[in-house]
């Protein structure tokens, strides 16, 4: 008993060095940053509507995504096949490889020369330098929470449930829809917060594709290089309220129904 | 209606289901018999068509629907462990099957069709809820249930669909005694109103108290069916016999007129023998025991070791060793008076007439 209490004291001691090297730079960054500079800069419209451009794209990144990843997580979590490994392999990809090797990669695809980029300008949109390349950017290095919660989502669901459904004479569809989606529902929830999370915070791979119009993370680094630290500060502390304020209310609707 | 299942094979997870047939006509309560993993779950579910059979076919009312879609059989099978969907009331686990089922006519007026539809399945619900004594837990959840009360949410659901053929696999396994009466009972009238029933068990007294017909299935293969009395009178092996609770079964061998020889060990008298060999059932209420040769008109009388003394509901079973293994039972009083032990020596005396010979010649 002794021993243990010993090393929960050791452990709880190295957990909170861990728990203070999160909290202190942030907490360091809100001390030194006034009131005042924080006002001044909410004001500014150049901030508001890169707070506003980055809160949508990351938005329509996950939404769009997640209607193309949910149909795939769940294929992945009920089939067996030769090449699911290298399915999988390729899902974690993105979280591998430099986001900024990732913006160069996504810019290659969605340039005029490509089939992708020559269809957009058919619509009359450049890609490059526009939300919706910033979209595909932002979903580029997220789509593997989404996907990686989904699946998890689908194996927790009993496949006897599944054929219960079948054997009361639903259609493989009303099955899916009734049954699989919203009992695998809260990881598939958890999986897009993350994922809109991941995509509102990604700086590297959205600066290659367009650094205008500016998404916050690019400002931030824009202000930092060109005006130094005190003009940065405010636009990043604004930046993680505004982060924190979303990530706290969508997962208290994702306990919301859990409940 | 009549479900016929021909020649039936499946290997499945190491698993070996081997030529199952066996035909179940309108009405019929047929429980399929077997210990723990001899295949009767999966039986069920190649019926249900949730498992395709390597070879055979199911025939219902002579149309075959071996690879007929899960959802068009309307074969209702209620799971082990029912299978209630935790998200979805009682009310809505019981719709779940009527919104496939119950077609409304095709009108342009949307809405009106749409409440016709909703009403016709409030209204299926509320009978099939009274019908299993489940109306008061319409709008709970089933997390919220107990498992009696789970097993008859599953089979309301289930008879919703209006099955033709009911599917039960264990149902009263998990279910205290009382609550096994209270089902067993229910299962009764839900046949007796005309539900042809499947239920696979591993309980006898199950088969005893349900069944018109049986099957017992032994390692993935079929290996007697009939009617319940045809079953448990006439089994055709030891593993039949053992298996639906008789222990006294034995090879026999015809020495003469009136004489059998078990085992080719212990000879006894019988009056009733045909043919040179087949088996012998001999009840263990038959036997007498007592400490000292009776001379009387039993004609069998055995001398042998009593090696177990297991207790049971109508009193204590003594498993007597008289070169063949011979159970008996007799009054816990009995066990008193006699002073009964294990390693005790006593007599076993039985009339010729409580032999049950069966020609296997």
């Amino acid at each position: 008993m002794n021993n243990y209490s010993t090393i929960n004291l050791i452990f709880i001691f190295l957990g909170s060095l861990v728990l203070l090297f999160i909290v202190a730079p942030l907490l360091g960054m809100f001390l030194s940053t006034s009131y005042i500079d924080i006002v001044d800069t909410a004001k500014d419209v150049e901030v508001q509507n890169s707070i506003w451009l980055t809160l949508y794209t990351s938005f329509i990144a996950t939404f769009t995504f997640a209607i193309l990843a949910i149909p795939l997580a769940y294929i992945l979590a009920r089939n067996d096949f030769w090449a699911k490994r290298l399915v999988l392999g390729i899902i974690d990809l993105p979280i591998v490889i430099p986001h900024s090797a990732a913006g160069i990669a996504i810019l290659g695809f969605i340039t005029r020369d490509t089939v992708v980029g020559k269809t957009a300008s058919h619509f009359g949109i450049d890609l490059v330098g526009h939300p919706i390349g910033i979209s595909l950017a932002m979903a580029f290095v997220s789509i593997p929470y989404l996907l990686n919660a989904a699946k998890d989502g689908f194996v927790g669901v009993p496949d006897r449930l599944e054929k219960a459904a079948l054997n009361l004479g639903a259609s493989p569809i009303r099955v899916f829809f009734t049954i699989s989606l919203p009992l695998a529902w809260r990881n598939i929830l958890s999986g897009m917060i993350l994922m809109f999370a991941r995509g509102m915070s990604e700086f590297g791979a959205v600066v290659i594709v367009a650094y205008h119009p500016m998404i916050t993370p690019v400002q931030i680094y824009e202000r930092f290089g060109a005006f130094g630290l005190k003009y940065a500060r405010p636009v990043a502390v604004i930046f993680i309220v505004v982060c924190l304020l979303f990530f706290i209310a969508l997962r208290m609707l994702s306990n919301e129904r859990r409940k | 209606m009549m479900l016929e299942v021909k020649d039936i094979s499946k290997t499945y997870n190491g698993f070996c289901l081997q030529n199952i047939k066996f035909s179940v006509n309108k009405g019929d309560y047929f429980i399929i018999l077997g210990e723990s993993g001899a295949g009767k779950s999966i039986i069920l579910e190649i019926i249900a068509g949730l498992v395709k059979p390597d070879k055979g076919h199911i025939i219902l009312d002579s149309e075959n629907i071996t690879q007929q879609s899960i959802q068009k059989r309307q074969m209702g099978l209620v799971f082990q462990d029912y299978a209630v969907f935790p998200h979805k009331t009682v009310f809505q686990n019981i719709a779940y099957p009527l919104y496939s089922l119950i077609k409304e006519k095709k009108s342009f007026n949307l809405i009106k069709q749409y409440v016709i539809k909703q009403r016709r399945i409030k209204n299926e619900v509320i009978r099939l809820a009274t019908e299993m004594s489940i109306e008061h837990l319409l709008y709970r959840y089933p997390n919220t249930l107990s498992g009696g009360e789970l097993q008859r949410v599953a089979l309301a659901r289930t008879l919703a669909l209006k099955p033709k053929c009911l599917l039960l696999d264990e149902p009263l396994s998990s279910l205290d005694v009382q609550l096994r009466d209270e089902l067993r009972s229910l299962l009764r009238k839900i046949n007796k109103n005309g539900q042809t029933i499947i239920h696979v068990t591993h309980e006898y007294k199950e088969a005893i108290t349900l069944a018109n017909k049986i099957g017992i299935i032994n390692k993935g293969k079929i290996i007697q069916t009939g009617t319940t009395k045809e079953v448990f009178h006439n089994p055709k092996s030891k593993f039949v016999a053992n298996f639906t609770g008789i222990k006294n079964f034995y090879n026999a061998q015809i020495i003469s007129s009136n004489k059998i020889l078990l085992e080719n060990k212990v000879e006894i008298v019988s009056n009733n023998t045909t043919g040179n060999k087949g088996f012998v059932m001999l009840r263990a209420e038959d036997i007498i025991i007592s400490l000292k040769r009776i001379e009387s008109s039993l004609t069998n009388n055995l001398y042998g070791k009593i090696i177990e003394m297991i207790p049971s509901m109508k009193g204590v079973e003594l498993i007597i060793d008289v070169k063949i293994k011979i159970a008996a039972i007799i009054t816990s009083q009995s066990v008193d008076k006699l002073n009964i032990e294990e390693g005790k020596n006593v007599w076993l005396s039985f009339k010729a007439t409580a032999i049950n010979y069966i020609d296997g010649s």
